[in-house]
């Protein structure tokens, strides 16, 4: 237990501040300011990998991580689709995966936000459109924001999820 | 006849590309055979401890099919060929000597029409969104509507009894983690049995292979499970070279065994702290994914990428190391294998930890060696191979990785084992960085013929990877098959989680951290 103690002490705080908003991102203009209005800075995200190859998945885990401590800006990632405020969508989405990705955004209560995160995610990437892909997120449901990259960093896949939540600027919390 | 008859017999018969010595990977010899050489063999190297690494499908310029076979043991690589007649669409199915081949047999039959004797037949990659008669590898005309909102039925297996009830969890998982399904038959918290349904994420990998340059593969390669870019990227890199006939320089194969020690050490940090977080230990997982955003970060500044997706190109490696990037390497992996070994004792010298992870998902080694359980798992159940000691390619020949082995098969060998390996791999790394030949890191290959034939073999952090590549006219691939060792190793973590309790199910699963992705391809 004091070694446990001591490591935790001699690391500290590390945590970097947040990435700024980046209006590049937006994919609609609907602004979400109602969410605002509702959630505050409080943000519940569920996770769902579409038919990624598991690269964005890593990179979404690393804002668990102390650095990004993600939690610490009021977001966090939950069990359940009934208790998310935004969907947050990797891959193309494998036609073996498109009724639960459906089923998942209807289980989301409104309003809500939908990020499609990675190259995949944004325009179906290097596995396009097959017989056993339906491309991108945004072919199966509705999405808000898109964040590219292969994998996209942490860091741009936050400045994503801020994107989607904030607004215009001038709306912005 | 000992295993060594059989590769005796296939250089004899060097009659294709197929036949003989095999280019690419070191130690892989090809055989055409008939019906009964193919079960003779299936049998014999059952017998004999041998390994089924992978089994596939193919076919001929005529459209015949040719199923094919690959398998290890310390003498080498035998990759078997069955061609059938024109017509023939079943063959000899192997289950009975390798139960891991029941699935890809499976797979083979959803993707390629071809089927084994084999008693089952569900399909396994072809949910209900494609019709039973479309072959995805075979038809070349456009593939049929998608039927998107059907529910599909799957015959999983019941199990009877007072109290029984089951658990369906997936394909969306409550984590941050890829899509699947698992059937829990459970008494109380008592698990009887688990049935897994995967092939979610199937996007389409091989058939987009054959849509693709031969140049070009290592990126589609690269992005089959993308916690094993490395690893998949330079396996079809060794397939094209060998295919080429090209030796890459010294300094490429040293930087690529650099980016597939990188991969190791960040995958085991990642899964480590995750495995002490599902026994209730956040501080690991505070820990060490801080110590892999050190690493990732590193891996930037040095190497240009976070994740290494695009490294290893075929001729050689996408960028240099630079002076000062070895530095930062170096100063980077130091701190990194001091606080490793602090936080080693910490995890060792925690009670309640030790608790959660002694006996917990056992997998004896007679288990172990039936089913085929390979990689960094299979070396936690007394199973001792690994490609890079037993096997070696360059420059592994020199480097002389340390295996590592336990025997106790449950979670707390497996995390033995991954910190091993998590240390010998930041060993090698600091001699790499310290002796890496000079030269150039990049060359240019040239195009393989039409029917050239290659297989690559690299071991990434998860296990072994074998990729066969077979070259079509104009510099096209013809037929490319990825196979990741998540095909042995999903079929014994049913085993692993039998009469354990339901809650250690996560902390049992993430100790292996199989592959979705590299499995549903």
């Amino acid at each position: 237990m004091l070694k446990t103690l001591h490591q935790i002490g001699r690391i500290g705080i590390i945590t970097e501040p947040a990435p700024d908003i980046d209006d590049a991102l937006r994919v609609t203009d609907a602004l979400q300011s109602k969410i605002l209005e509702v959630l505050g800075r409080a943000l519940c995200i569920r996770a769902v990998d579409a038919g990624s190859c598991n690269g964005c998945e890593l990179e979404i885990h690393a804002l668990n991580n102390p650095l990004y401590n993600i939690e610490g800006l009021g977001i966090r990632f939950v069990a359940s689709p009934r208790h998310a405020d935004l969907l947050l969508v990797t891959g193309p989405v494998a036609k073996n995966m498109e009724l639960a990705l459906q089923r998942t955004y209807q289980a989301t209560p409104d309003p809500k936000l939908v990020v499609a995160v990675g190259d995949c995610g944004c325009t179906g990437g290097i596995f396009g459109e097959s017989y056993a892909s339906c491309g991108r997120v945004s072919n199966v449901i509705p999405v808000d924001v898109a964040v590219p990259g292969c994998p996209p960093s942490p860091r741009q896949i936050l400045s994503g999820i801020l994107t989607a939540i904030s607004g215009s600027p001038v709306n912005g919390p | 006849m000992a295993l060594e008859g059989w590769f005796g017999r296939a250089a004899d018969r060097a009659e294709s590309t197929a036949s003989g010595p095999i280019r690419g990977a070191p130690g892989v010899f090809g055989l055409i055979v008939q019906e009964e050489e193919w079960r003779e063999i299936a049998e014999h190297w059952a017998a004999a401890g041998g390994r089924l690494s992978s089994l596939w499908a193919s076919r001929d310029a005529a459209g015949s099919g040719i199923v094919r076979a690959a398998y290890v043991a310390e003498a080498g690589t035998l990759v078997v060929s069955l061609p059938l007649r024109s017509e023939q669409d079943h063959y000899p199915g192997i289950e009975r000597w390798f139960s891991s081949a029941a699935r890809m047999q499976r797979a083979v039959a959803d993707l390629s029409g071809l089927r084994a004797s084999d008693a089952d037949t569900r399909p396994w990659l072809r949910h209900a969104v494609w019709p039973d008669g479309f072959h995805p590898l075979n038809n070349e005309g456009t593939p049929p509507a998608s039927s998107a909102g059907v529910m599909e039925e799957y015959a999983f297996v019941r199990v009877g009894g007072d109290g029984v009830h089951e658990i369906p969890v997936g394909p969306v998982h409550a984590g941050i983690i890829e899509p699947g399904h698992f059937r829990f038959s459970v008494v109380g918290e008592k698990v009887l049995r688990l049935e897994e349904r995967l092939g979610y994420v199937h996007k389409g990998i091989e058939r987009r292979f054959t849509e693709m340059a031969l140049c070009d593969g290592s990126r589609l390669a690269a992005r089959v499970s993308g916690d094993s870019a490395v690893a998949f990227s330079w396996a079809y890199c060794q397939a094209l070279e060998g295919m080429a006939e090209t030796r890459v320089s010294s300094r490429a194969l040293w930087l690529r065994s650099l980016a597939l020690e990188l991969e190791r050490l960040a995958n085991h940090l990642g899964d480590i702290g995750a495995i002490g977080n599902d026994a209730g230990f956040a501080f690991g997982l505070a820990q060490f994914s801080r110590l892999k955003e050190q690493l990732l970060r590193a891996n930037e500044q040095a190497l240009g990428q976070r994740y290494l997706m695009d490294f290893v190109v075929p001729g050689g490696t996408r960028c240099d190391l630079t002076l000062a990037g070895a530095d930062l390497l170096l100063d980077s992996l130091r701190s990194i294998r001091v606080e490793i070994e602090t936080l080693r004792k910490i995890y060792e010298e925690h009670a309640g930890l030790r608790d959660r992870f002694v006996g917990a998902g056992i997998v004896t080694p007679a288990l172990a060696a039936k089913m085929g359980l390979c990689g960094f798992a299979g070396r936690a159940s007394g199973q001792a191979f690994d490609l890079r000691c037993d096997l070696p390619c360059d420059p592994y020949r020199e480097l002389e990785p340390k295996k590592s082995l336990r025997s106790g098969g449950d979670v707390a060998a497996r995390v033995e084992v991954r910190f091993d390996e998590a240390a010998e791999s930041l060993r090698l790394m600091e001699r790499i960085l310290l002796q890496l030949p000079g030269g150039a890191h990049a060359g240019v290959i040239p195009i393989p013929d039409e029917g050239a034939f290659g297989i690559g073999m690299i071991e990434g952090w998860r296990g072994p990877i074998l990729l066969a590549i077979e070259a079509g006219a104009g510099g096209r691939i013809r037929r490319c098959h990825p196979h990741d060792p998540s095909w042995q190793n999903w079929p014994v973590i049913e085993h692993a989680v039998i009469d354990n309790i339901v809650p250690d199910f996560p902390l049992i699963n993430k100790s292996f951290n199989l592959s979705y992705s590299g499995h549903d391809l």
